[in-house]
């Protein structure tokens, strides 16, 4: 690219612009720049002409370029002429000569303190929408739970077992894994800490009343809301976004009976079955880190745990699981059918459920710590 | 003497498993004409689009666009070539995390080193050509109808004021005003940008309205060829319905008695 792209001439009170080879979009960059300076020099003259002649390629670039540069000097009064345009690349310019006619919008005028305060009423309010939304999703299963048991026809048998295995069936390997490796580490700690004190045994009591009445639920439940929770919130909220919702609804259908009854009732079964699974794990994990580690023998190691558990703690552990499936189903419905149309929207609500559902978890689990101790379970 | 062909598809096999899609098929477009592209359901011209802006990939056959064979292309001669082509595909594929504005911007941003000024006021530009208004830009996809949409998606395909644009279904899922209106915006704008528009159309009144050629797809190949009259003498039997039938029919008398 050799030639200027616009040569300007000054003439006693006349600025004469040459323009030359592509006005187009790739050389917009440049033409600008150009444009923006020949603006300024031409405050000293009293009228321009343009000579279009050179110019090989023209598109909208510089056609509002060359309006833009028109309109700066027709504000201020001054003339200009165009030649050498051919018909076609006038009836462009002309195009561009009607937009941008509306006046820019005006500049919003933004108290910072106001703004940051509005942000704290707003972000309080979208949490108490979440609260809302919670408990009108609870409501709403309670309601088709109620249905369901009144007309047990309508309840989706295929679409639960279907749920099932997903949920419960597949998720076994991983979990057993995970609960696995925590136990041996839970193990671990205790003997290295407890052989301070030459109470290596201990371990044995550690890992078993740890991993019966708090860890064992808590890791599946974790591990359900990210593996679960997180796709349901991603089905349910691309099936909204894909109006899928609606149409069940047009039809006469409830999706909370059709689509998250289902579910909840997949996760609150899923749960006890996995927290027993990963607990056995997590024992078993403990006691071959508890031999191979500690040199305890797994004749000891059973019976110090029979010793040191009991029914009361597989029961805590137990009880508290159906609660924490139905905490993660509920909050993976509920941010699932509050995704709106972008798919911006559809990754920050998986990330709220999964972000949540956890929370609520550890709230659940500290709620029902208090009430096991005061019924001193 | 025609116009020098812009697109140039030749002896072009697609296929997905066992299934032939598009079986030696060659279609010519020329330069500054709107082609309408029409076949059945599932004939294969969303495949033919896809294929030639390299969604797609082909069994064999040779495409060539604005003169570059495009496997022969390197990855730099693609990019270049990728600028002077607009996709506006059927559900407008608008990006839903960016407003509008952001939108149509978006290709300029990335292909060209120009000042954020200049660039909003073509985003703006554009917008207007395309018969909305700037308070539209700022909004976002999901916020838009089903024809602002389209609309939109055409400013964005215009972005970068390509010399061909690729149409996929553009008034299909829009009322009859809307799509005659959208039939003429195409018309006005290929005339004032010297456009080569390449549009896939179930719609019998845009190939009316706004086609200069048509060609008909059926059994994987090009069976028709030509301005609309060449459609109506057609004895495939395909293109015979489809422009003779009765929705066709009417249009046809129209055009006859006109």
């Amino acid at each position: 690219m050799g030639e200027a792209l616009l040569t300007s001439e000054l003439k006693g009170e006349r600025l004469e612009l040459a323009a030359a080879g592509s006005w187009t979009a790739p050389h917009a960059g440049e033409l600008e720049k150009l444009v923006d300076s020949v603006a300024a020099e031409a405050s000293k003259a009293k009228n321009v002409s343009i000579d279009m002649k050179g110019v090989r390629e023209f598109d909208t670039f510089g056609a509002w370029l060359l309006e833009r540069l028109m309109r700066q000097w027709t504000s201020t009064g001054r003339e200009t002429d165009i030649v050498g345009m051919p018909e076609h690349d006038r009836d462009l310019l002309e195009e561009m000569h009607a937009v941008n006619r509306a006046p820019p919008a005006p500049p919003k005028h933004e108290n910072k303190i106001v703004s940051f305060l509005a942000g704290v009423g707003l972000a309080g309010a979208e949490f108490g929408r979440g609260l809302i939304v919670f408990a009108e999703m609870l409501a709403a299963i309670g309601m088709a739970t109620a249905r369901v048991l009144t007309h047990p026809r309508d309840f989706r048998f295929t679409s639960t077992v279907n749920q099932l295995d997903r949920v419960t069936w597949q998720a076994v390997p991983i979990i057993l894994l995970i609960t696995f490796l925590i136990g041996g580490i839970i193990s671990q700690q205790g003997i290295f800490h407890f052989r301070k004190f030459g109470a290596e045994l201990y371990a044995a009591d550690l890992v078993g009343i740890l991993v019966l009445r708090e860890i064992g639920v808590l890791i599946v439940a974790i591990m359900v809301a990210g593996r679960s929770g997180s796709s349901y919130t991603a089905e349910l909220g691309s099936m909204k976004m894909r109006e899928e919702i609606d149409a069940l609804r047009t039809m006469g259908f409830d999706p909370v009976e059709v689509l998250i009854l289902p579910r909840i009732i997949v996760l609150i079964i899923a749960l006890p079955v996995l927290t027993f699974l990963g607990s056995m794990a997590a024992l078993y994990g403990g006691g071959l880190v508890a031999w191979l580690y500690g040199g305890i023998s797994p004749d000891i190691y059973i019976s110090r745990l029979t010793e040191a558990i009991s029914l009361t703690h597989f029961k805590v552990g137990m009880i508290k699981a159906p609660f924490m499936g139905l905490v993660i189903g509920v909050v993976a419905c509920a941010e699932g059918l509050r995704v709106k149309g972008s798919a911006e929207s559809l990754g920050l609500q998986t990330t709220a459920s999964v972000v949540e559902s956890i929370f609520l978890v550890i709230v659940l689990d500290g709620l029902f710590a208090i009430f096991f101790a005061s019924i001193g379970m | 003497m025609a116009p020098k062909p812009v697109i140039k598809v030749r002896d072009l096999m697609v296929g997905f498993g066992d299934q032939i899609v598009l079986d030696h098929l060659s279609l010519d477009v020329r330069e500054g004409e709107i082609l309408g592209l029409v076949g059945g359901s599932g004939a294969g011209k969303s495949v033919l689009l896809r294929t030639i802006i390299g969604l797609l990939p082909k069994r064999q056959g040779t495409i060539e666009v604005l003169g570059v064979d495009l496997d022969k292309a390197t990855e730099a001669e693609r990019r270049a070539l990728e600028r002077r082509w607009g996709v506006l595909f059927q559900q407008g594929a608008l990006f839903s995390s960016l407003t509008v504005r952001e939108n149509i911007e978006f290709p300029m941003r990335e292909n060209l080193s120009i000042s954020q000024r200049l660039m909003d006021e073509m985003a703006l530009a554009k917008l207007e050509m395309v018969g909305l208004t700037r308070e539209d830009a700022n909004k976002y996809p999901a916020e838009l109808s089903g024809g602002m949409t389209k609309r939109v998606a055409l400013a964005r395909a215009l972005a970068l004021d390509p010399e061909i644009v690729f149409l996929d279904e553009p008034t299909s899922g829009l009322d009859p005003i809307s799509a005659g209106d959208f039939d003429e915006l195409i018309r006005t704008l290929q005339q004032t940008l010297g456009l080569t528009v390449f549009m896939v159309t179930h719609d019998l009144e845009s190939l009316y309205n706004a086609s200069d050629r048509v060609a008909a797809l059926a059994d994987g190949k090009v069976v028709a060829e030509g301005p609309i009259e060449t459609m109506l003498q057609s004895e495939h039997p395909w293109v015979k319905t489809y422009f003779q039938g009765k929705r066709g029919g009417m249009l046809a008398d129209r055009r006859i008695g006109a």
